[in-house]
């Protein structure tokens, strides 16, 4: 049996490969993830073992729950210092700066920090040009700085720092060990000492951190003991390796995201592989009727008819796997690669690993992809009967009534699965229930098929070779419809995924000009990260004394502790003017300026708190003594204003930073929005992170993340896409050899080749339009479920995407003319004679 | 084609040889034959004699190793694909021995394919009388599947014709039909040929067959040895009978 599964392969080589293609692209989708996520997270574990390098012990003010940590004096330096075992004790400064380039804007990275740190000549970095900084206005750069920059010794470069932007003399570039120009991509300046306490932590006389180094014959441990036991409690002293892994560790629990979420996708791509798998083992079976009744008929047994199907799935998913491994790893050192050089990382890329979990999971994943596949045609190919041997090899038309049944539950199930998931908001539950309505809507398509198909076909078969590939397509009901839904996959997850973004996009256009009654907003970057950059009170009120403007209103904001809860709270310059700004409505309480011991808070927070207007709420802010505020008002459920405490504008000053982090205005009737923008963005000409928008451009912005969001999505479903249209390509291959007498026919009384290549390209375009009309179909319904489960969250409209799937629709039938080249030129190079006597 | 007016095909010192070296195979040796318009020829002649190579030669539809071949006005030999499929499509008309439907296809359908192939308009009186000649009138909107198998060769039939070509060409038309639907086929064909002037090429096996030809050509070993006119089905038998005795004598 095993040396008939054998031959029957090699005898199948082009569809087989094309089938296990499917396999190799899945499986290197999973082994790629982990290739590179675990060569990223070992770079990282470098990285930051190599940043640590010449610390011994470090010792950090420890925070009080919820406060900010109180700065290090002098005193605490000369106090590590007396300890028996130090070499060294050196105090760190070390703070936000941001650059601003050449252009004036300030220069950013992607996730790698921005710091300035006070210059002491025993750090790691290097002087490489120039000398260190002396003077109150000289710097030094790194020289990942300096060349992101286009910086040199002896330019001027603008900062920001806690002040404002401040020009500085570049005196030195400095590099790391092995001349590198950064650690890890982070763009660093160093100052004196005294220039960088004023800064960075906006006092003289204060230092960040204490980095020790141990004598002679000093264990870290112990050095780390001993300097603990001499400060007390309100510091924190750790050794260098343990810091080293806690950076570490804080990265790869995001790298480890990253890689489900690439699992994920490439859950799905292996999904979409199923069907095309499914697909190849069905036809393999139908042809192979006669061999196998034959076999029968020689007295094998059921047993053995499935295992030879079976074992026949094993070898190509045990090969893909193999190959899908390989090529995983090859992807996955171009992506760490590519990561590394490009996106301003500059990271230092450790060795590339291939870690167990992506071996076992590449041959798990293939081969169970595979044979999961294969199940259903090897039971089918079991039932055939010996007599079938005898019989001239006929495929009768199957009837559809059970697989349609079937379907319709399987769908219902999934529907059910999805919608208890909304309700109670389970990822498990909803991904779970997207699967198995994907897999009911597959075994759906075969009865839709027929209509749509002869629908989609009539738009293309005005002539007769599209006349005869509209009627190819509809032939064969099931295999049409398991391509096509293979393709309904990807298509109808972009499609959800564009329909929930675009009503959010609506539902926040709706909100902005229904209920934000402010015509300028002023904010600075970094409002998403939640550490926005700000600006002076001082400021905001310039703004209000601008011409034009009839209101502004600003707030600082930061996390308070109120018992155990982290809370959300902005301290608002003017209750009243904001409320208007909000369109806020009083559901308990009066509108009122805040006295200095009141609160407000919307509705929904006071309902989950169980506090009422007169309730008590002792809040810990960063700085200062726990404080009871009474709550003052309490406002009716807004989509503008939801999720913050408003506190009085005096708690601003307990507040980490007590500088403005978003301001609103209101301009006088009858005054242009735009013209007062001119007269305000003046204001913060020394502070390019902060920007003055209208609201359309602020709304624009807000939205502007959802495009991205989508075009990952894109990205990360081309792939899913690829394998379907390689079904599309093998579902075609093998109707050109099942059909070749017909098409020598065809061309025997006259077809001419670019007849017959457009005959197999209208079947192609039919085929993968149904697929795409099927994805939009149920990505609209998915979109609009998940729409309307999000109604809570905000999402109040339902947009939908028309012209973005319209493009799917278009690229869907551009797909579909691409998967045709190969077995339209096939079938046109066909030598007629031979084709004619085909068997 | 030097263009006697009474030719619709001609084969001219045409060669025929498949492989090469040691396996090569003459399937042609020379044969020149002029194939009468308006006339029903037969071609028979033992199994490997090269009777479906001749045909497919003069049919466009394969090259030959030498020689020349003609159809109506036009040169065979030398035209490349195109002129080849056009040839096919609008001189040549096909009957094989099966499957020469399209199963997605009615026989109207089928009937037409040559011309909705060539995107030419059907000329509906031609198309009746054809339709009506081989009784398919109830059949046209019938699939391939539906038909039986004398039904689906008369529907080819009725395609090779509709075309109106300068030659059709039938291998072995009869070859999976019983006597009775064999008859009806055949009677068909001479009909086309008497009643319409339609010049028919036949390839058969089949004695019987061959007799309701109007000439009857003899192939052996890739030479044409003998030739009957309207013979009756005991001549033809008797000359097959006598063939083996015939040394085959090399064109010059
Ligand atoms: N494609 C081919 N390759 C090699 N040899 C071929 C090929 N086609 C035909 N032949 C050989 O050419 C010779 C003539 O074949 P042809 O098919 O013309 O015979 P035929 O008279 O039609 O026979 P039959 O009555 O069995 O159909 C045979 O010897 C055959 O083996
Ligand atoms: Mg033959």
């Amino acid at each position: 049996m095993f040396k008939a599964t054998l031959k029957s392969l090699l005898s199948r080589k082009l569809r087989l490969v094309l089938s296990a293609l499917a396999v190799v692209l899945g499986v290197m989708f999973v082994s790629g993830s982990f290739v590179l996520t675990d060569t990223l997270q070992r770079s990282f574990t470098d990285l930051f073992s190599s940043a640590f390098a010449n610390v011994d012990v470090s010792v950090t003010p420890k925070a009080e729950k919820g406060k900010e940590p109180v700065p290090l004096t002098p005193q605490a330096i000369s106090d590590v210092k007396s300890v028996p075992g130090v070499s060294s004790a050196i105090g760190d400064v070390q703070g936000s700066a941001r650059p601003i380039g050449k252009n004036g804007k300030v220069i950013t990275t992607s996730g790698s920090p921005r710091f300035g740190f006070n210059w002491t000549g025993t750090g790691q970095e290097k002087i490489r040009d120039g000398k260190a900084p002396a003077g109150e206005n000289e710097v030094a750069l790194g020289a990942y700085l300096a060349t992101t920059g286009d910086f040199k010794v002896g330019d001027d470069i603008a900062l920001l720092t806690l002040e404002p932007k401040k020009t500085f003399k570049i005196t030195g570039i400095y590099e790391y060990a092995g001349g590198r120009d950064s650690l890890g991509g982070e763009l660093s300046v160093a100052f004196t000492e005294p220039v960088a306490q004023q800064l960075l932590l906006g006092k003289k006389d204060v230092f960040s951190g204490i980095t020790v180094t141990a004598a002679q014959g000093t264990t870290d441990d112990a050095l780390r003991d001993a300097v603990a036991a001499k400060l007390g409690s309100g510091y924190d002293v750790k050794t260098g390796a343990v810091l080293a892994k806690e950076q570490a560790d804080q990265i790869n629990e995001g790298l480890k995201f990253f890689n489900y979420v690439l699992l994920g996708f490439a859950g799905i791509a292996l999904f979409v592989g199923i069907f095309i798998i499914l697909n190849t083992f069905s036809i393999i079976v139908a042809q192979r009727t006669r061999e196998l009744a034959l076999l029968r008929s020689m007295g094998a047994s059921r047993g053995q008819v499935i295992g030879s199907v079976v074992l026949e799935a094993l070898v190509i998913g045990l090969i893909a796997s193999i190959v899908g491994l390989g090529a995983g790893i090859g992807i996955g050192a171009l992506l760490a690669k590519i990561f590394s050089s490009v996106g301003g990382t500059d990271l230092q890329l450790a060795s590339i690993g291939v870690p167990m979990t992506a071996i076992i999971s590449s041959f798990a994943v293939g081969m169970i992809v595979t044979v999961v596949a294969a199940v259903m045609p090897a039971l089918r190919a079991s039932r055939i009967a010996p007599v079938a041997a005898m019989r001239e090899a006929a495929t009768p038309d199957r009837p559809l009534t059970k697989i349609t049944i079937t379907g319709a539950l399987v769908a219902a199930a999934g529907g059910t699965s999805l919608a208890f998931g909304f309700n109670q908001a389970s990822l498990p539950l909803i991904f779970g229930g997207i699967l198995v309505a994907f897999v009911g809507v597959a075994l759906l398509t075969p009865i839709m098929s027929k209509p749509m198909v002869s629908l989609i076909g009539r738009l293309l078969s005005w002539s007769m070779p599209g006349l005869l590939g509209r009627r190819n397509s509809a032939r064969n009901p099931r295999r049409t419809a398991i391509t096509a839904a293979a393709l309904m996959v990807g298509i109808s997850l972009i499609t959800g995924v564009s329909v929930v973004l675009t009503s959010a996009t609506k539902s926040i256009e709706k909100l902005a000009t229904g209920q934000l009654q402010t015509d300028l907003i002023v904010s600075g970057e970094g409002q998403m990260e939640g550490e926005p950059a700000t600006f002076r009170r001082d400021v905001l009120t310039k703004i209000e004394k601008t011409d034009g403007v009839k209101s502004a209103v600003g707030w600082s904001q930061d996390g308070v502790l109120e018992g155990e809860n982290q809370l959300f709270a902005v301290g608002v310059t003017d209750m009243p003017a904001m409320a208007t700004m909000f369109a806020l409505k009083p559901k308990s309480g009066t509108i009122a300026p805040l006295k200095d011991d009141q609160l407000a808070l919307p509705e929904e927070m006071a309902a989950e708190k169980g506090w009422s207007v007169g309730s008590k709420v002792t809040l810990q802010l960063a700085k200062g003594e726990p404080k009871t505020y009474t709550v003052g008002f309490i406002w009716v459920k807004s989509q503008v204003l939801q999720g913050a405490l408003v506190l009085p504008e005096s708690a601003s000053a307990n507040f980490r930073s007590d500088q403005i982090a978003q301001a609103f205005v209101q301009v006088s009737p009858g005054v242009s929005a735009a013209d007062v923008q001119k007269r305000v963005e003046p204001l913060f000409a020394d502070n390019p992170e902060i920007t003055v928008q209208d609201r359309s451009a602020f709304v624009k912005q807000t939205t502007s993340q959802f495009d991205t969001v989508l075009l990952m999505i894109q990205i990360l479903l081309a792939l899913a896409i690829l394998i379907a249209v390689l079904g599309v390509i093998n579902t075609l291959a093998l109707s050109v050899i099942e059909r070749t007498r017909e098409l020598g026919l065809l061309r025997a009384i006259g077809m001419r080749r670019s007849q017959v290549m457009r005959m197999i390209t209208v079947e192609s375009v039919v085929i993968s339009v149904f697929g795409a009309v099927l994805g939009l179909a149920v990505g609209l319904a998915l979109g609009i479920a998940t729409v309307q489960a999000l109604k809570d969250q905000g999402i109040s409209e339902i947009g939908l995407p028309w012209m973005t799937m319209v493009q799917y629709l278009v690229v869907a039938a551009f797909v579909g003319v691409i998967a045709a080249i190969l077995p339209a030129i096939r079938a046109a190079r066909l030598n007629v004679l031979d084709a004619i006597a085909y068997e | 084609m030097s263009a006697s007016d009474g030719v619709a095909a001609r084969a001219v010192d045409v060669w025929k040889s498949y492989g090469s070296g040691d396996a090569a195979v003459t399937a042609l040796a020379g044969v020149s034959v002029d194939l009468d318009k308006s006339r029903f020829t037969a071609i028979m002649g033992p199994s490997g004699s090269g009777k479906s190579t001749l045909m497919h030669c003069l049919a466009g539809l394969d090259d030959v190793t030498s020689g020349e071949v003609w159809v109506g006005g036009t040169k065979v030999t030398g035209l490349k694909d195109r002129g080849l499929t056009e040839l096919r499509r609008d001189k040549v008309g096909f009957i094989f021995q099966q499957f020469n439907l399209l199963p997605t296809l009615t026989a109207e359908e089928n009937i037409t394919l040559p011309l909705a192939i060539g995107g030419k308009k059907v000329d509906k009186e031609w198309f009746d009388v054809v339709v009506d000649t081989v009784g398919l009138r109830d059949r046209l909107t019938h699939r391939p599947t539906q038909l039986s198998g004398g039904q689906q060769q008369r529907v080819a039939c009725a395609r090779a014709l509709v075309s109106r070509p300068d030659v059709v060409f039938a291998d072995e038309p009869t070859g999976n039909l019983d006597s009775q639907s064999g008859a009806e086929v055949l009677g068909f064909l001479q009909r086309s040929a008497r009643e319409f002037g339609q010049t028919i090429v036949m390839v058969t096996h089949d004695p019987n067959a061959a007799s309701y030809a109007d000439r009857v050509i003899f192939l052996k070993d890739g030479h044409i040895v003998r030739e009957l006119l309207s013979p009756s089905a005991e001549e033809v038998l008797d000359t097959m009978k006598h063939l083996d005795s015939v040394v085959a004598v090399p064109h010059v």
